[in-house]
């Protein structure tokens, strides 16, 4: 057992093989067999990945109740130059295995509930082949042992996503997300590269002196208290993790980079549950809680991380509430969540971690509940043929299984107790009001009362009620290979809140401050749950649209900047096409063709243009030779008379 | 004959054995057998020149070190030697060389049209690039590289397609223009070296052993820089390119940006910075500036572009762009990263070119918005196609990434002569072309290949047939590999790029 620890490469590297053996043979011969060979894949990397979860946490923590970090493999990748070596590797530490037991434990129900969502699909072998590279993906960038490894595979896990946003390639729509995805991210990207060269830049020097064991651009490096403070002094500490939040805000899509993630629900729902919900969309909060000790040091980027945080938190849930696509609904509120698990992070600190494991245990249950109602809400797409949840209603009785996994969700996220949600919320919560943050704790506090009034509206709407279209009215449970997945994960989201978990993820000093600290965060957490679940069942309870209508009609203008997210998406349609298309790009390409070209042929033309002048001279005709004869002999002798005198 | 002039003159033999092969559909075998035993050859040499280079360590090297060496007199009064030898950086670009000469064979399976002398040139073509890579006598190397250079006239004049001959008179007027300028600056070094030590020489090592005058390289570097700029895709003696590659054959079109672009980028570093560290020093921040608006002008140039050559040639402008950016960074990591970003780019943009030369058999159209939905027919192209658009906007697991990470990460690092806050204003602009190159290969290849199919009787067109899988293949194993295991190129060329960071110390 202990071994798990040095054998901890496998965990990327079964998804690894089965990614190149599927994709380049056997998808071509058996479709069904390549989602057999996926998901054994997936099953083999959670299997070890358990075992090293359990060994590891098994391991006595240190005098101060931490645990150790490891880099049990490793392999010479890149040498930049001394000191900035690149070792693709392995590293063990809580919050790595905290994520690779999620992504493992996602990935793997998700390929299961494939295997009957996508059944009869053309693209089958395909689609398992991507999801195995996602998967691939994002176990190495949750080990990565140093930034440079993250960024690889954090552009790795952003061109699997867009794969699989734009699988179905002949829509339209799905194409253009797809891209949207991919270049929104980039976008943000650029700012992580350039963090990390700005970083590396000023650390170089630092480096030479030190004499630390390692390489820069090792976390274990980069986060050693010594060269910690060594590298605050040189100023461009902040401006550097500012740029690296960049890049984190775009994968873990925080405002105003948030766009591409609602258009990302293009992609079949599976992918949408793993990796717009569940694990890529994490990343963002995952690289910042990994340079937790470097954003530690630089109090104002970490609070504009907060503010961003919340901000993204309250914006995105209020759209929620007004949009009809269940799985854009989603989509808002795993924005939302996501804003939690930024602001959490945000309000912590070295001394005062609670906020830190607040987040990363946000970010546990998340996982599991997101991924629920995602994987529900493909069993009702499936069954509907519909993603509009106006087409739904009356599905209680036709989808039993479903409708019961939906509601543990629903009540999961909306953080009512026993469930899940409830004590990672409350956590964060917690962190706020401890630390004297009351614009957090309200706004956290208002945003949860919100997102149990849009998660109750998609339930009630879908599920109570009488069927509103021919789809839900014929609706059938989903197979059994879908439903299985669901019960796990409904599990997990009853049980996951009960795990001591800031025993097993914490940073800093440790002592528990968590759970036990006020009584009143729980009682008005829950108090706000209820509010807007009831709310909720009074305006859509009787599946109506009746009392909604009269709402959104007074409140006419508002609503409508709301239900069109704000023209989020045309501010940035014009920025790109009308602005960046229209006035760069467009000139550059007509400059190049006329301007800079016209030149070479300016200069050809001139060229022939003197030739044809100067063949005037060579006629051919003795006349015309005697005259410039002459004429040459004349203009000789003038020239001698003037320089002779 | 040693080694490597086995390596220089196998093409050329097998251009001669073409040239007597009688019947027509033999020609295109003997030319296979012949690059084939070329890229056997190149391995061995290479396996050889490994073994050698990982025992060694380099250190305060000014000269370049070299192996394998042969040396003979030619013009012996004018100190003109046949000398060849080879190091880690033109052992790179040889490898390059001979991938993209067999999978050009590969790529122009077809060519029906005077395939003797089409196959014939293609090799004599290649023969002046191994020259050149090889001869480290600076008149054997230009003699080289006017042998490279010329070809390209009857090969995009007789076989090209559109208006060919404009862009074959085009082409090799600008290069030519360029010659003239590498030469007269190959004489200012060979007359000042010969005056100062009294040893007239063409021998590259030789003229490194003296100290050129300072006023002298602060006009003869920015000679040599732009004279091998203009095959380097220099900004703005970049036109000759779009219209060039828009034009050419296949195989041409690879072989063009896949190689002969090079010489462009390792001319400037091997002779033009190593010779004249001073003028480097001193036009260095100039040639970046250049340079960068190389890199964000060539992609925002590809973002209109409707022809799918004309887009990957200034995608290839943009990239280059990048190698000459690394080279003028004088940088440690930014010289490799130009080295590495050359056999790169090498590699990509000949992926580049025999895809749309594959696309274009079937579609008989390089217009991107004739196109459309092309993934659902022939899905092994458009694989290929996003492989080589991923390279190309440098996703890691590829060799682009490596390569232009070294190239802004040296960027950003500056050197010890030139204002580093320029440098990095610069780099910072650079960088940003990693998000343009993502919006125009996203926006290009998918227009090209996902959404509908636009048009009916694309439905019958057919997916690769097995020498194309064999040729996109190999490049991708090659894009892929560099990608994952990229320690051994950096090792190979690492060696030989020092002597030139030293001299310039």
């Amino acid at each position: 057992m202990h071994d798990m620890i040095a054998y901890a490469w496998l965990i990327p590297a079964f998804p690894f093989i089965s990614f190149l053996l599927i994709g380049l043979g056997v998808r071509l011969y058996s479709q069904k067999l390549a989602g057999i060979i996926a998901t054994l894949s997936i099953g083999a990397s959670f299997a070890c990945a358990l075992t090293l979860a359990i060994t590891y946490f098994g391991l006595a923590p240190d005098a101060e109740g931490l645990r150790p970090t490891l880099v049990p493999w490793s392999f010479i990748w890149v040498d930049y130059m001394e000191g900035l070596r690149v070792n693709l590797g392995i590293l063990v530490d809580p919050i790595s295995v905290l994520l690779m037991v999620v992504v493992t434990t996602v990935s793997l129900l998700v390929h299961l509930y494939s295997m009957g969502y996508m059944k009869g699909e053309t693209g089958y072998g395909r689609y398992f082949t991507w999801l195995n590279l996602f998967t691939f993906s994002m176990l190495g960038l949750v080990v990565a042992p140093n930034i440079i490894q993250t960024y690889v595979f954090w552009e790795l896990v952003g061109a699997s996503s867009f794969l699989l946003i734009g699988y179905y390639y002949e829509r339209g729509a799905a194409v253009a997300a797809s891209k949207k995805a991919f270049i929104v991210t980039r976008f943000a990207d650029l700012g992580f590269l350039l963090g990390i060269i700005l970083l590396g830049y000023v650390g170089y020097p630092l480096y030479q002196g030190s004499g630390v064991e390692g390489q820069l651009f090792d976390y274990t490096y980069l986060t050693n208290p010594q060269n910690i403070t060594a590298l605050v002094g040189t100023g461009f500490l902040g401006i550097s993790l500012l740029l690296i939040y960049m890049g984190a805000a775009g994968k873990s899509a925080m405002f105003p980079l948030h766009i591409w993630l609602p258009d990302a629900m293009e992609g079949p729902t599976p992918v949408s549950a793993l990796i717009h919900a569940a694990t890529m969309v994490v990343a963002g909060v995952y690289l910042v809680a990994r340079l937790f000790p470097l954003f530690s040091t630089t109090p104002d980027v970490l609070e504009f991380v907060s503010y961003v945080g919340l901000f993204t938190c309250a914006f995105a849930a209020i759209i929620a509430c007004t949009q009809d696509d269940i799985k854009r609904v989603l989509a808002f509120s795993t924005l939302s969540q996501l804003g939690y698990m930024m602001f959490a992070l945000g309000l912590a600190s070295m001394d005062q971690p609670l906020g830190y494991v607040a987040s990363m245990f946000h970010l546990f249950t998340h996982a599991f509940f997101k991924a629920l109602l995602f994987l529900g809400a493909g069993a009702i797409i499936h069954a509907v043929h519909s993603n509009d949840i106006w087409h739904m209603g009356g599905l209680k009785k036709l989808m039993p299984v479903t409708h019961l996994t939906f509601l543990i969700a629903v009540l999961a996220i909306s953080g009512i107790w026993p469930f899940a949600g409830f004590f990672s919320k409350d956590e964060i919560l917690l962190a706020a009001l401890q630390g004297g943050k009351n614009i957090h704790f309200i706004g956290g506090l208002l945003v949860a009362g919100l997102t149990a009034f849009y998660m109750a509206r998609i339930y009630f709407l879908s599920f109570w009620g009488s069927p509103r279209s021919k789809g839900s009215s014929h609706a059938h449970e989903a197979p059994l290979i879908m439903l299985i997945p669901l019960c796990v994960l409904a599990v997990l989201s009853l049980v996951g809140g009960w795990v001591p978990f800031s025993d097993y993820v914490t940073i800093g000093l440790t002592e528990h401050q968590g759970g036990h600290g006020s009584s009143i965060v729980p009682i008005l957490g829950s108090l706000v749950a209820i509010l807007g679940l009831g709310f909720s069942w009074f305006v859509y309870g009787r599946g109506e649209s009746a009392r909604s209508d009269a709402i959104a009609a007074k409140w006419g203008m508002v609503f409508g900047w709301i239900k069109n997210k704000f023209y989020m998406d045309e501010v940035y349609q014009f920025i790109t096409h009308q602005m960046i298309f229209r006035f760069v790009a467009t000139p550059i390409a007509w400059f190049d063709r006329n301007v800079v070209d016209g030149a070479v042929n300016l200069t050809g033309w001139l060229t022939r243009r003197a030739s044809s002048i100067f063949t005037l001279i060579q006629t051919g005709q003795a006349q015309t030779y005697g005259v410039w004869f002459v004429v040459g002999t004349g203009v000789t002798l003038i020239m001698l008379w003037f320089t002779k005198g | 004959m040693g080694l490597l002039s086995w390596l220089i003159f196998i093409p050329f033999f097998t251009a001669l054995a073409v040239i007597l092969t009688p019947q027509p559909k033999q020609i295109k075998w003997v030319a296979l057998i012949g690059s084939g035993i070329h890229l056997l050859l190149t391995a061995y040499t290479a396996i050889k020149l490994w073994g050698v280079i990982s025992q060694e360590t380099f250190t305060a090297d000014v000269f370049a070190k070299l192996y394998f060496t042969e040396q003979y007199d030619w013009f012996k009064s004018l100190g003109i030697q046949y000398m060849l030898g080879v190091d880690g950086m033109s052992m790179a670009m040889v490898i390059l060389t001979s991938i993209i000469i067999f999978t050009g064979v590969l790529a122009s399976w077809h060519v029906t049209e005077r395939p003797k002398e089409f196959f014939a040139l293609l090799l004599v073509l290649v023969t002046g690039v191994f020259g050149v890579f090889l001869s480290f006598d600076l008149f054997l190397f230009f003699m080289f590289y006017e042998v490279a250079v010329l070809p390209m006239y009857l090969l995009i004049g007789v076989w090209g397609t559109g208006p060919k001959e404009y862009s074959a008179m085009k082409l090799t007027l600008m290069l030519m223009v360029g010659s003239a300028f590498i030469l007269v600056g190959l004489f200012a070094l060979y007359h000042t070296s010969g005056q100062g030590t009294g040893v007239y020489s063409f021998n590259l090592n030789t003229l490194a052993s003296f100290e050129y005058p300072k006023s002298m390289q602060a006009w003869v570097f920015p000679m040599i820089f732009i004279g091998f700029g203009i095959l380097g895709a220099l900004y703005p003696f970049h036109t000759w390119s779009p219209d060039g590659h828009a034009s050419a054959p296949t195989a041409v079109s690879m072989l063009h940006a896949g190689v002969l672009m090079k010489l462009g980028g390792y001319g400037a570093l091997r002779i033009a910075v190593y010779l004249l560290p001073d003028g480097a020093k001193e036009w260095a921040l100039f040639f970046m500036g250049l340079t960068t608006i190389n890199i964000l002008y060539g992609s925002f140039g590809a973002i209109k572009q409707k022809d799918l050559k004309y887009f990957t040639a200034y995608s290839s402008v943009s990239h280059c762009g990048i190698v000459l950016f690394g080279v003028a960074t004088l940088n440690f990591m930014g010289v490799k990263g130009a080295v590495l970003q050359m056999f790169s780019h090498g590699v990509m943009t000949g992926l580049f070119f025999a895809l749309i030369g594959m696309v274009y058999g079937r579609t008989h159209t390089r217009m991107i918005p004739e196109m459309g939905g092309l993934a659902k027919v022939m899905p092994w192209l458009a694989v290929c196609f996003y492989v080589a658009g991923m390279a190309s906007l440098g996703l890691p697991g590829f060799s682009g990434f490596i390569a232009e990470s070294h190239v802004f990460i040296g960027g950003f690092f500056g050197n010890a002569w030139n204002s580093s806050v320029a440098m990095q204003v610069m780099t910072v602009l650079a960088t940003m072309s990693i998000v343009v190159t993502a919006v125009y290969v996203l926006r290009g290849l998918g227009k090209v290949f996902l959404g509908p199919i636009t048009d009916s009787h694309y439905l019958s067109l057919t997916d690769a047939g097995f020498t194309e899988k064999l040729t996109t293949g190999i490049l991708i194993a090659v894009l892929f590999l560099v990608g994952v295991f990229p320690q051994f190129l950096i090792k190979l060329i690492e060696g030989s790029v020092l002597p030139i960071l030293n001299r310039l110390r």
